[in-house]
């Protein structure tokens, strides 16, 4: 039932207040938009691009691995003599596919579309406002953005290719590596200048644009992530600009941040003035790329929750809980970051803190683990495709948080460090886990945003298919990892006897890795014919109890059209005596 | 389509969004900023010896009262504003960009003269940490002048059409100003002093 | 925010006393340099008397002594994570404070060019 009317955007209807609006040109209104609609949609459309090529790259490295020194298949020879001579990959090839992989997922792909996209589109509908609180500085936010994206791919086609030193980039060897290594700072510098003044925009947006009646505990669990997500970014980003300075530093103009005293390399000391420490960067970096996980993590936890109180048609359970146990997280995960730093020689004094921190972080993330878990509890559950993408997040997030324990623990994470383990367990948390809950946010939001309905069984193929082949590829790497196989080696380790009997998960990793990018094709396919050929829909097919749903689909310039109103809270479902089994937020009392 | 709350504050919070939107974004620079004196301290703490001297006390000290000035300048442009005096706004707003173009003036001199002999930011960990925090500041200075240029200049139609948006402008520029001066406050004594 | 002319103009008195403590404060910091103190006690002199200018501008010209409450307490978790990036890294790194880490840097810098 629609009780809140909204306008399109013919320049006939005006919204409160008094602007009017001529129609904007082509360049205004689709590249150059202040409108944050349009910015969500560039964002996680730029964000899906990024994954796909950030995946292209994966499915290079895992054939590598499953035979090392065979030429690649098929386009074996587009790479060039520098890169892969007689379509068979070089070393510093493979460095290269390693360290873009992880930078281009994590700061170009998952942040843009959980942050960028599903946070610019849904959030101001959610929370009843026409627009972000700055929407100029929105849109430069994207831009900057794309223009970071154009050089971290240019820099492939640098001499000596991208930046090859791992997405953590550790001096000193990052400061002598390739050219590429400076390209990759430098886009960093515009990347972290685009999400800090993203994340200004959202905490100003969520303080003072709220819609009348809508309480802070009356806000959608997906907006408290955000807004946590927010404070992340404005705070643990800087420290890394910063590290990335001197890092650029070091490389150009002959600076000793991070070079040590007496460094050797090929046989030749270096002529620096050196006095520098390499544990600088690690603490600069992981300052941030600590907190950064956790930005990678809630947006994810948002959807989920959305989608699951949307399809168990009850409240979720433990609203303050969640919501308590966000703010801890987020304020948590800022002193934790030398976990990843167990092995640089800390006292046991210092050690014992961060690991009594990283303990304690995992309290907020299993609360709220439950507290979705049991708003299964009782439920009428719709299994539609992004309630199957969000139920298989549950079980996902746990296997990836529960084996982050023993690398929290120092004297196993002696054992498990720079293992495979450490990427079974980090991949487990973004892959099956936020990944899965951005396509569940997609699916979910696609008939806000496109005003169709994406394809129900390509949505289920694609889901059972990616969910098996996706624990295919990661759950061997627990196997490698407590076996002692080394990261980023190029050839798996073959020279060592201990990775003897793990190279053969490779070959099954790989598959399973080909098969995981077969089954995105249906996506992809249903994605785009969709806009064109999906089902027709109105505003709230979902019958959902959140704001953006009163608004049409999609919806127009300034979304909507009478100031919204909230009565209730966010996930008033089933509730006795209603007429129907959801009381939107926006339905007047008695109506 | 107006964005609310861009003049006037939201009851709730007490603030517009300028007001909240700035503040956010100095904190984002205290920890900017925070990186840096972070990298002084461990690099600091890891030498057996720390040069002494190599700066100019009398520059800094000079520079330090540049920039106190200005930032009075710039509270008093604000303030004029407010009593609805645009004229002496607008003088003090030069004021401050003057003195801004003084400190730089300044800073080039010094930084000329470490080049002269050679004693770039390579030269050891002392002068790397002491040109990028200052160089950092500097850049941070370059940014305060152009908002104000702007604001004195092609900017100054808002006083116009909207005095008290004019005026928060002004205001938050003040408060990004204040922030560089405090940020030097702390550099001069750390710096040329310790 | 003041909307009336009297508290702009004692605002405006506190500006130009703020301005010349802040002046003075300088040349104190200055002066106090030539007392020659050992390292601890001239590192701690120094923060206490940029604190002291620092909070002078901070509540007076940026007047956070009557902000609201949202601005209170970003400020407040901002400079809890300030003091963290400031120290935490120090003790993974040094054994104590004043120490040298004993890596190679120690016996390098200064010489080393």
């Amino acid at each position: 039932m629609d009780k809140v009317e909204t306008g399109t955007a013919h320049g006939h209807e005006h919204a409160h207040g008094h602007a009017h609006h001529e129609e904007l040109g082509f360049w205004r209104k689709y590249v150059f938009s202040v409108d944050h609609k349009v910015i969500g949609i560039q964002y996680a459309v730029t964000g899906l691009l990024f994954l796909l090529f950030g995946f292209c790259l994966m499915m290079l490295m895992r054939f590598q691995l499953a035979y090392p020194g065979s030429p690649i298949p098929l386009i074996g020879g587009l790479f060039g003599p520098d890169k892969a001579p007689g379509g068979i990959m070089l070393p510093e090839f493979y460095n290269q596919l390693g360290a873009m992989h992880g930078t281009i997922m994590v700061f170009l792909g998952v942040v843009p579309l959980a942050v960028g996209g599903f946070g610019n589109f849904v959030m101001p509908l959610q929370i009843g406002a026409p627009d972000m609180a700055f929407p100029k500085l929105n849109m430069m936010s994207y831009w900057v953005y794309f223009c970071g994206g154009v050089v971290m791919l240019v820099s492939f086609f640098l001499p000596g290719g991208a930046a090859n030193s791992g997405w953590t980039s550790y001096p000193p060897l990052s400061v002598i590596a390739t050219i590429g290594q400076t390209a990759w700072l430098t886009g960093m510098v515009f990347l972290i200048t685009s999400s800090l003044l993203g994340s200004v925009n959202f905490i100003v947006t969520i303080v003072q644009l709220r819609a009348k009646g809508l309480s802070y505990m009356r806000l959608p669990f997906f907006v408290w992530a955000q807004f946590v997500t927010s404070f992340l970014l404005l705070l643990a980003f800087p420290p890394l600009e910063a590290a990335g300075v001197l890092q650029l530093m070091d490389r150009l103009a002959g600076t000793s941040f991070f070079m040590p005293s007496g460094l050797v390399v090929s046989g030749r000391p270096l002529t620096v003035a050196g006095g520098g420490n390499p544990l600088l960067w690690q603490h600069l970096f992981w300052f941030l790329a600590h907190p950064e996980v956790y930005v990678l993590i809630l947006p994810a936890m948002g959807i989920v929750s959305e989608v699951i109180a949307n399809n168990t048609r009850k409240p979720l359970w433990g609203y303050r809980a969640l919501v308590y146990s966000i703010i801890f997280l987020g304020f948590m995960s800022f002193i934790v970051w030398a976990h990843h730093m167990f092995m640089t020689g800390m006292g046991t004094n210092i050690s014992a803190f961060f690991q009594v921190t990283t303990m304690i972080i995992s309290i907020p993330s299993v609360v709220i683990l439950t507290a979705l878990l049991l708003s299964l509890w009782g439920a009428s559950i719709r299994f539609t495709t992004p309630m199957l993408f969000a139920l298989a997040f549950l079980p996902m997030f746990g296997i990836g948080g529960l084996t982050g324990l023993p690398l929290g623990l120092a004297p196993s994470d002696i054992h498990l460090h720079d293992t495979y383990y450490v990427i079974g367990h980090f991949h487990y948390v973004v892959a099956p886990g936020t990944i899965f809950a951005l396509f569940a946010g997609v699916y979910y939001w696609f008939p806000k945003a496109s005003g169709r309905k994406m394809n129900d069984t390509l949505g289920k193929i694609h889901f059972w298919g990616s969910f098996i082949c996706i624990n295919l590829v990661f759950m061997p790497m627990f196997i490698q990892g407590l076996g002692g196989m080394n990261r980023r080696m190029y050839d798996g380790g073959m020279q060592y006897a201990h990775n003897a009997g793990l190279l053969k998960w490779n070959v099954v990793i790989g598959f399973a890795a080909w098969g995981l990018g077969l089954f995105q094709l249906p996506f992809i396919v249903n994605f785009f014919s969709s806009i064109k050929w999906g089902a027709v829909v109105d505003r709230n097919p979902w019958e959902a109890t959140t704001l953006e749903w009163s608004a049409p689909s999609p919806p127009g310039h300034g979304n909507f059209l009478t100031e919204p109103v909230v009565y209730r809270g966010p996930y008033e479902y089933s509730v006795p005596g209603a007429a129907s089994d959801f009381t939107p937020q926006f339905e007047p009392k008695g109506a | 389509m107006e964005i609310p709350y861009t003049v006037e504050p939201r009851p709730d919070s007490g603030l517009a969004n300028g007001k909240l939107g700035i503040w956010l974004f100095l904190a984002s620079e205290v920890m900017l900023f925070g990186a840096l004196f972070s990298t002084y301290i461990l690099l600091r703490v890891g030498a057996a010896e720390w040069p002494h001297g190599e700066l100019s006390i009398k520059l800094g000290a000079i520079n330090t009262v540049i920039l106190i000035c200005s930032s009075v300048t710039m509270v008093m442009s604000w303030a004029s504003l407010k009593l609805n005096n645009f004229s002496k706004g607008r003088l003090y707003l030069l004021i401050t960009i003057v003195l801004a173009a003084v400190f730089l003036v300044n800073k080039y001199f010094e930084y000329a003269d470490h080049f002269a002999r050679g004693e770039g930011p390579w030269h050891n960990t002392f002068l790397a940490i002491y040109f990028t925090l200052t160089g950092l500041h500097g850049l941070h200075i370059i940014g305060g002048i152009v908002v104000m240029a702007y604001l004195l200049g092609p900017g100054a139609g808002l006083w116009k059409r909207n005095p008290e948006q004019y005026t928060n402008r002004i205001e938050y520029t003040g408060l990004y100003w204040h922030f560089v001066d405090l940020v030097w406050i702390f550099l001069f004594p750390v710096l040329y002093l310790l | 925010m003041h909307s009336d002319q009297e508290a702009i103009k004692k605002s405006i008195r506190s500006y130009m006393v703020v301005g010349a403590l802040l002046l003075v404060f300088t040349g104190v910091t200055v002066a106090a340099n030539s007392f020659h103190l050992a390292v601890p006690a001239a590192i701690t002199l120094a923060l206490i008397i940029a604190s002291i200018k620092g909070t002078m501008v901070a509540s007076v010209f940026m007047h956070l002594s009557h902000e609201k409450k949202w601005i209170y307490g970003s400020l407040l978790l901002t400079a809890f994570f300030f003091i963290v990036l400031l120290f935490l890294p120090l003790l993974t790194v040094a054994g104590g404070i004043g120490k040298p880490t004993g890596a190679p840097a120690a016996h390098e810098s200064g010489a080393a060019h």
